[in-house]
Formats: C-alpha cells, sequence, structure tokens
C-alpha cells in the first residue's frame, strides 16, 4: 500500500477535507476545542497536575479549612483556589472531580450509545410492528424525566444496601442510571437516519449478494450514520455531565470523598452565605465552562454534518 | 446469437403479480397493482429487453426477481427451483448466479467503502473459501477489464465519474461470474458518450462470458441495439412480446407503436416529416 500513488495519509486526508476547512473558518469552534483539549487533558493528567491528592484524607487539616484564593485577603499560597470546608486545596479537588465528571459522561453516552444505536438501527431497518414497539417503549422512557428515574432509583439503591456500599459504586451506579435513562435520544436519530439510508441503492445492493440482516445494518447503513450519532453523543456528554451534577448537587451522586463538580457545589452552598463563595463558585464555573465548550463543539459538528439544517 | 429451439430456459417467470399496499387501510382499494400477471421465459445466453414508461413496473419487476421486493402470486423459478417459497439462505445460491446492476452509479455503492472493498464484497459472502490474495487479484484483473486503474481501488466513490462509477458497480457484479445479469436501466444517469462506452462494455462482457441479460430501459434506440427479444410493459401488464427486430419493425399493440414514434429521429428532415 506504499506505492507513490498513494501518498494521501489520513492525517493528510484529514487536512484538505471540508470537515477541516470549515473548522479552520470557525473561530468559536476553534477557541472551544483549545478550551476542551486542555480541560481533558488536565483532567487525565490530574494526578500529575494537581499540586494536593484531595482524595488523600491524611493530609488534610482541619486548620486549613476555608482559605480563600491566593488574590484574596487571608489567602495562602499553598492553595491557589483557597480550600473548601474540609481543608482540601480547591484546585486538586476540581480537577479530580472534572475527571468525575468527564468519565461519567462519556462512558453514560457509549452505553447510550450502544443501546440506541442496536434499537435504533433495528427499529429503521425491520421497520412495520418491530419499529413501532420499540420507538413506543423510547416515547415512555422519555415520558420520565432522567432526574426524576435517577432519583427514585438512587434512594432505592442507597436505602437498600447503606450508603457505604452506595459510595463505593457510586460513579458505575450513576453511569448505569443516565445510560439507560437518555437512550431513546439517540436510537430516535439513529432510525430517522436509518431511514433514510435504507432506501439507497446500495442497501439493496448488499442484500442481492446475500448479506445477512445483521452485517448490512451494521457494516452497511451504520458507517453511514455515523456523523449525526456523532453530533447527538457530543451533545449528550454535556446533558449527562449536567445530569450528574445536579444528582450530586442533590446529595445522590458521588460521595464527599470523592467529589464531583457537582458535589464540590453543593458543599460550598452551606458557606455561600458565611462568605465562602469560592467553593461554590469556581466549581460552578469549571462545570459551566466544561458544558458549554461541549455544546459549542457539538453545534459546529451539527452545521458542518448537516448544513441544510439549521441555517437561514 | 439467440435461437428459440435451444434447452430448459434458465428463468422463467410465471404469473407473477406485485401489488402495493397504499394508505394505512389494508384492502383492494388501497393496493396499487404494480405488475398483473407477467409470464416470460429467458434461456441460457440471450438477452431480454423490458421497455416501458416511467412507473410502469419495469423496476420493480426486477427486484421481484431477486427477491428484493415480495410478490402477491405467482413464481419466479431459476433452472426449475421455485425462488419465491425459498428462504433467504436457500437462495443464496441463486444470489452466486444472478446479479444486478443499478440505475444511479453512485447511490449503489457504499460511500464508506473503497473501490476494491466495494468489488470484493459479494465474494465475502458467496465465496468465503478464497484467500485474501485471490480476491485481491481478481478485483484488479476486473478493474483493468472494466478499464479502471489498478492505483484507484483504494479510493473512495465519490471521488469517481458516474460513468466510472457504473464500471464499479459492474465489476462488482462480474466478480461472481454471474449466469444472469439484470440491468436496470444502466445508462439512463449517464451522458450520451458515456452511454455508449457503457453499453459496449456490458455486449463485450456478454459476448465473452455467454451470460444471459435482462435490459430494462425506457431508451427504446439503446434496446434495439442490445436486445434479442422484447417485452413491452404498461401499467404493469405485457402488451406485446416477440423478437426485437418483429417488434421494431412490425409493432402489434397501439402502445407499442406509440412508444416506437416517441424515439427522436437523427434527422430533422424526417422527424418533421413523421410528426407533420
Amino acid at each position: 500500500m506504499n506505492n507513490t500513488t498513494n501518498k494521501n495519509t489520513k492525517f493528510q486526508r484529514f487536512l484538505a477535507s471540508d470537515f477541516f476547512y470549515h473548522f479552520k473558518r470557525d473561530k468559536l469552534a476553534i477557541i472551544s476545542s483549545i478550551i476542551f483539549l486542555i480541560l481533558i487533558l488536565l483532567a487525565i493528567l490530574s494526578p500529575l497536575v494537581a499540586p494536593y491528592n484531595p482524595y488523600d484524607l491524611q493530609i488534610l487539616d482541619i486548620m486549613d479549612s476555608e482559605l480563600p484564593p491566593v488574590w484574596q485577603q487571608g489567602g495562602d499560597p499553598r492553595f491557589l483556589l483557597g480550600t473548601d470546608d474540609q481543608g482540601r486545596d480547591l484546585w486538586s479537588t476540581i480537577l479530580y472531580g472534572m475527571r468525575v465528571s468527564l468519565m461519567i459522561g462519556i462512558l453514560a453516552v457509549l452505553l447510550q450509545g450502544v443501546i440506541g444505536i442496536t434499537i435504533g438501527l433495528v427499529a429503521g431497518y425491520v421497520g412495520g410492528r418491530t419499529d413501532n414497539l420499540l420507538m413506543r417503549i423510547a416515547d415512555v422512557q422519555l415520558s420520565f424525566s432522567t432526574l426524576m428515574v435517577a432519583i427514585i432509583i438512587l434512594a432505592i439503591v442507597q436505602s437498600a444496601f447503606g450508603s457505604d456500599a452506595f459510595n463505593q459504586w457510586a460513579m458505575v451506579i450513576l453511569i448505569l442510571i443516565i445510560g439507560l435513562a437518555e437512550w431513546p435520544q439517540i436510537a430516535r436519530t439513529v432510525r430517522s437516519s436509518v431511514l433514510a439510508e435504507k432506501e439507497k441503492e446500495y442497501v439493496d445492493a448488499a442484500k442481492v449478494m446475500g448479506f445477512s440482516p445483521i452485517r448490512i445494518m451494521f457494516k452497511h447503513i451504520l458507517p453511514n450514520c455515523l456523523s449525526p450519532i456523532f453530533v447527538i453523543s457530543t451533545v449528550q456528554i454535556a446533558n449527562a455531565i449536567i445530569t450528574e451534577a445536579s444528582l450530586s448537587f442533590l446529595g445522590l451522586g458521588m460521595p464527599v470523598t470523592e467529589p464531583s463538580l457537582g458535589s464540590l457545589i453543593s458543599i460550598g452552598k452551606q458557606y455561600l452565605f458565611s462568605g465562602s463563595w469560592w467553593i461554590t463558585l469556581i466549581p460552578g464555573a469549571f462545570l459551566i465552562l466544561l458544558v458549554i465548550v461541549i455544546n459549542l463543539l457539538g453545534d459546529f459538528l451539527r452545521d458542518t454534518f448537516n448544513p441544510k439544517l439549521y441555517k437561514d | 446469437m439467440y435461437s428459440p429451439s435451444q434447452a430448459s430456459p434458465l428463468l422463467s417467470v410465471e404469473n407473477l403479480s406485485v401489488a402495493f399496499n397504499q394508505g394505512i387501510k389494508k384492502g383492494p382499494n388501497q393496493e396499487i397493482q404494480a405488475l398483473s400477471d407477467i409470464s416470460f421465459e429467458l434461456v441460457e445466453g440471450e438477452v431480454l429487453g423490458v421497455v416501458g414508461e416511467s412507473g410502469c413496473g419495469k423496476s420493480t419487476l426486477a427486484r421481484a426477481i431477486l427477491q428484493l421486493q415480495a410478490i402477491t402470486s405467482g413464481q419466479v423459478l431459476w433452472q426449475g427451483e421455485d425462488l419465491t417459497k425459498n428462504t433467504n439462505d436457500q437462495n443464496k445460491a441463486m444470489r452466486e448466479h444472478i446479479q444486478l446492476i443499478f440505475q444511479d452509479p453512485l447511490d449503489a455503492l457504499n460511500p464508506r467503502m473503497t473501490v476494491a472493498q466495494i468489488i470484493a464484497e459479494p465474494l465475502y459472502n458467496l465465496k468465503p473459501e478464497l484467500s485474501k490474495q485471490e480476491i485481491q487479484n481478481r478485483v484488479v484483473e476486473l478493474m483493468l477489464a472494466m478499464g479502471l486503474q489498478e492505483q484507484q481501488k483504494n479510493r473512495y466513490p465519490h471521488e469517481f465519474s458516474g460513468g466510472q462509477c457504473q464500471r464499479i458497480g459492474i465489476a462488482r457484479a462480474m466478480i461472481l461470474n454471474p449466469k444472469l445479469l439484470i440491468c436496470d436501466e444502466p445508462v439512463s444517469a449517464l451522458d450520451v458518450s458515456i452511454q455508449a462506452q457503457i453499453i459496449n462494455l456490458l455486449m463485450d462482457l456478454k459476448s465473452r462470458t455467454g451470460m444471459s441479460m435482462i435490459f430494462i430501459s425506457h431508451d427504446l434506440s439503446i434496446v434495439r441495439q442490445v436486445c434479442d427479444r422484447v417485452l413491452v410493459l404498461y401499467k404493469g401488464q405485457v402488451v406485446e412480446t416477440g423478437n426485437a427486430s418483429d417488434i421494431y419493425e412490425n409493432p402489434q399493440h397501439a402502445y407499442t407503436q406509440k412508444l416506437l414514434d416517441s424515439i427522436p429521429l437523427a434527422d430533422p428532415a424526417m422527424e418533421r416529416k413523421r410528426i407533420g
């Protein structure tokens, strides 16, 4: 394959693509993706970047609690963004919390993706009664708010297994709940693109070759439905992060010992009126920044992949 | 080329009917009869033309023969075996022998696969015993035979012109050495100079392999050139069938005459005389 005529490597092809062309011209997309990459890198490398390990309870000193950020009066140069009520370095805790938030967001969307893509493909391709049944199930699922389902299940799990067991498995349970509650979003998107794709002649061509429906669905139709899946997944990651933060804020999410951004905001709200605004507002700002850049990237992807939509 | 006294037919279609259900309620009033009571036979090496206006059921006929379309009644016998009663797995043997060429050359190729993958695909399902190297050799050999170049094999369909895409589609159909090639308006999406090339390519393949063809078209002048026998469809029914030369020189049915009159003549003087 390395002959001279095949100079186009994948990377060169990407640089020459329409996608990259639009990207270069969209300042908002460039800025968002730079911020997003920085946030992701900080989150992944948090054990290396963070000055302290917020999960290590032994290094905490209660005397350090509620210290303001360095630029404020009374700030301690050891703690850049101040400390929370237990004397944890806020900057380190935010980095670790962002890792938790992103992990829950991405894994929950992966789970949604597996369920949603399979159901959407089958519903769209098989059609008829199967389609009706699956889409009605999706409608029922959508008629419950995700938060409501999550609160009920989390409350039941917490009281059934005790809060120790719950704290240990909180992340897995959150991923499962958000993943299971939001699959219809992806299933619907997939179904509608399958409906358009399956009328194309290449699908008939695959049938003439005698391929099984499963191979036609996954090998032929699915690769051609990837752009809308990509777009909605981005938005769903932002949604999942918000859902997780809301649940943690309500005390049903990540435990205080392994706080996510939402739990930090929740911890801080008790101290808001005693003047310690930073425990709530700084993690809140990071959460907003993270969600905004993901949503902006989602908007950019949607406009690029589907220029007919949402443009005047 | 074709002589009617040859052995038993390769494909015979008997009393084939297809109805589409239009609307929500089921019932005879909601049905549209796409094909009614079609019967014909095809022997080895024969080229059968199917002509008719848009919407007369030409493509539905092709889809019904290939079991892409559920039929209401009738039989499709491939070498004596009824395809309509078989399951998908049982029809696998038939898939090797009957292949289809599509109307829209680009739409018929999966946009996310390279040319080599597209052409080789039928082999993965129907000839799993072949090694990767054998498949690659066969793909390259066919690409060259179709007038494509070997270094194009890692490109994607959208990088090709319509005529080249149709060549890729023909290569994909020919890789199994089919006994019957159904061409569903293979050239109607191409411009005239390319049309001639593709028709010549098809005729060349036909004379080299001796396969049969069903050639569906609304372009009567092309059908006249390539077909031994012609089937005229009108509103899902066969109005006339016979040897190509007979139909063109001595059309019996009023509809056939009308169709033939609609062929534009190259000479303006003659064209005016005919209209006048």
